[in-house]
């Protein structure tokens, strides 16, 4: 390459490049909404939420219980058999302690971001949640945790209506 | 595996060029492109009238927020007036862009195809970190407000815990490709680093440490694919893709298992069948492996079958992967070291081989004479791998 080209085009720009105006640029924000409907294994899912129970559904043929449910199995792409109740404990699989917001921000107080193999599922099944009344130190990966709900009248049909999972 | 093996063509890599790698260009996202489709297409002397269909490879629209941005940067990769197609599997994109380059010349359809790969990432505010909210399900993950830094961290902290490793294991990649780097005309974050300063940096989200991950970069890619008989028209010194492969694991990521990229393994299998390679680790001389944060090198190496399962970090610390060691791995420098615009840096890996394979990567030339080398890929949900194999 060194022979084609000694140097490469691309100029490098710094943040006072752009805030004094230095070359110019033109800026947009942007205003978008949407309302995604649950559809209906996830609808389902969210109603058992506002119940206070998590939900599994099961496929015959390949013997898998997942969870968050599906209307299909995805892996023989076929119907799912049946639905059932999961016990709201699991175990932890892996977890991260995040000092950084989805948008960037710092955060001083860390979350703990996990993935929880939910108990009665098939192995290595899980969900993505939160672990929470635990010192961040403490979380070892296959911790037994159970969820932590909302208050029955807060609950609105959301994987929110489990605040986070905690150690047991 | 059920693919056609015979009736194909022979595709050879005849040019390549690149722009700078920086954290935010002058340029925009089309004369990024037109610069790197140019060096291309002057490497090996041909006109775009000689270009037969133009395959273009970019990552989400929300980093550039135009809709349709595949169209909207076809003008400045070479298209105008010319079959034209858009590739995007997120961060495999760059290693598909290839693939799908290579069927369109071995199908027979085309003689001459210019693969761009091109991502300004820094038009996103106030950082496009943010635009990857949207990946995540907006059912069940969107209301937890997740960073796209989690997945990495569970996944590292996965593969960290399955086979006992600690993060200086894993450090050791980032001191290797930043190193590497520096003899890259086109790096951003190429330093001489220790590993002590990997696990000094910045706690983002633990154990993901500033240093651990790649940056945010503008930058483009381009090069020339030809069928043979136009490539022995063109060059005296093809690089041939003997093969590919691709593959898509489930987006139920909680229900696979963290800790071993078995889509990687899959595609890299297709590409093993495809190129009648029985014992990757003698047959492939060369590997850029997908690197945006230091453990996805060993996890790719071991879903690539490079390594055992686990051990990818012993060979490392061994010297194995090093520039001189028994399998160079990330010779460019990766996107660890010159940077990561996305579909660019994976187009970037292919481009490497290239040089690489013709003995034309300057200090960073591979010893050895090396005749096979491998670039892979990886994205969308953590859940594509795309693999090119190229030979001379």
């Amino acid at each position: 390459m060194a022979k084609i080209v000694r140097e490469l085009p691309g100029l490098a720009l710094t943040p006072e490049d752009i805030s004094q105006r230095k070359v110019l640029s033109t800026s947009w924000v942007p205003k978008a909404e949407y309302a995604w409907d649950a559809g209906i294994a996830m609808g389902r899912y969210l109603e058992e939420l506002r119940n206070g129970r998590l939900m599994g559904v099961r496929h015959r043929r390949c013997g898998r219980t997942v969870i968050p449910p599906r209307i299909f199995c995805e892996q023989c792409f076929a119907p799912m058999d049946e639905w059932g109740e999961l016990p709201d404990t699991g175990t932890v699989n892996t977890f991260s302690i995040c000092y950084v917001s989805w948008d960037v921000k710092r955060l001083e107080v860390p979350e703990i971001p996990a993935v929880i193999e939910i108990d009665g599922t098939s192995p290595r099944v899980g969900i993505l949640h939160k672990l929470g009344e635990v010192d961040p130190q403490q979380v070892k990966v296959g911790m037994p945790v159970k969820a932590v709900w909302k208050p029955a009248e807060e609950r609105n049909g959301a994987i929110t209506d489990i605040l986070y999972f905690q150690p047991i | 595996m059920a693919f056609r093996r015979t009736g194909l063509r022979r595709v050879a890599v005849v040019g390549a060029g690149m722009t700078k790698f920086v954290r935010r260009a002058q340029e925009t996202a089309q004369e990024l492109a037109f610069h790197a489709s140019r060096l291309a297409l002057d490497s090996c002397g041909l006109r775009i009238q000689d270009i037969g269909a133009v395959c273009l490879g970019t990552a989400p629209d929300a980093f550039d927020g135009v809709h349709m941005n595949g169209e909207y940067l076809s003008d400045g990769a070479g298209a105008y007036g010319k079959p034209f197609m858009r590739a995007y599997v997120g961060g495999g994109t760059g290693v598909f862009s290839v693939i799908q380059g290579w069927y369109h010349v071995a199908s027979g359809l085309f003689d001459a195809v210019l693969v761009v790969c091109e991502e300004k990432m820094s038009s996103c505010l106030p950082h496009p970190q943010a635009a990857f909210l949207t990946i995540f399900d907006h059912t069940t993950e969107r209301p937890l407000k997740p960073n796209l830094l989690w997945i990495f961290a569970l996944e590292m902290n996965r593969y960290m815990q399955k086979y006992g490793l600690s993060k200086k294991d894993i450090a050791r990649v980032a001191v290797k490709n930043k190193r590497n780097a520096m003899d890259h005309p086109a790096a951003q974050l190429a330093a001489e680093i220790t590993v002590e300063d990997v696990l000094n940096s910045e706690v983002l989200a633990w154990p993901v440490q500033r240093l651990d991950v790649s940056p945010t970069s503008d930058g483009a890619v381009a090069v020339i694919l030809a069928s043979e008989d136009a490539a022995k028209r063109i060059t005296d010194k093809p690089v041939w893709i003997k093969s590919v492969g691709w593959c898509l694991d489930s987006a139920y990521w909680t229900n696979r298992d963290l800790s071993y990229p078995e889509y990687v393994e899959r595609a890299a299998r297709m590409a093993y069948e495809m190129a009648g390679i029985k014992e990757p680790r003698k047959e492939i001389h060369i590997v850029e492996p997908y690197d945006p944060f230091d453990y996805k090198e060993l996890h790719h190496l071991e879903g690539l079958l490079l390594a055992p399962k686990g051990e990818a970090p012993r060979l490392l610390a061994e010297g194995v992967f090093d520039r001189d060691g028994d399998l160079p791995a990330t010779p460019s420098g990766g996107l660890l070291g010159v940077g990561n615009p996305i579909a660019a840096a994976g187009l970037m890996k292919v481009a490497e081989l290239f040089w690489q394979l013709r003995g034309e990567a300057g200090k960073r030339q591979v010893p050895g004479n090396p005749r096979t080398g491998l670039a892979q890929a990886w994205g969308d949900l953590m859940q594509v791998g795309t693999v090119a194999i190229l030979g001379v």
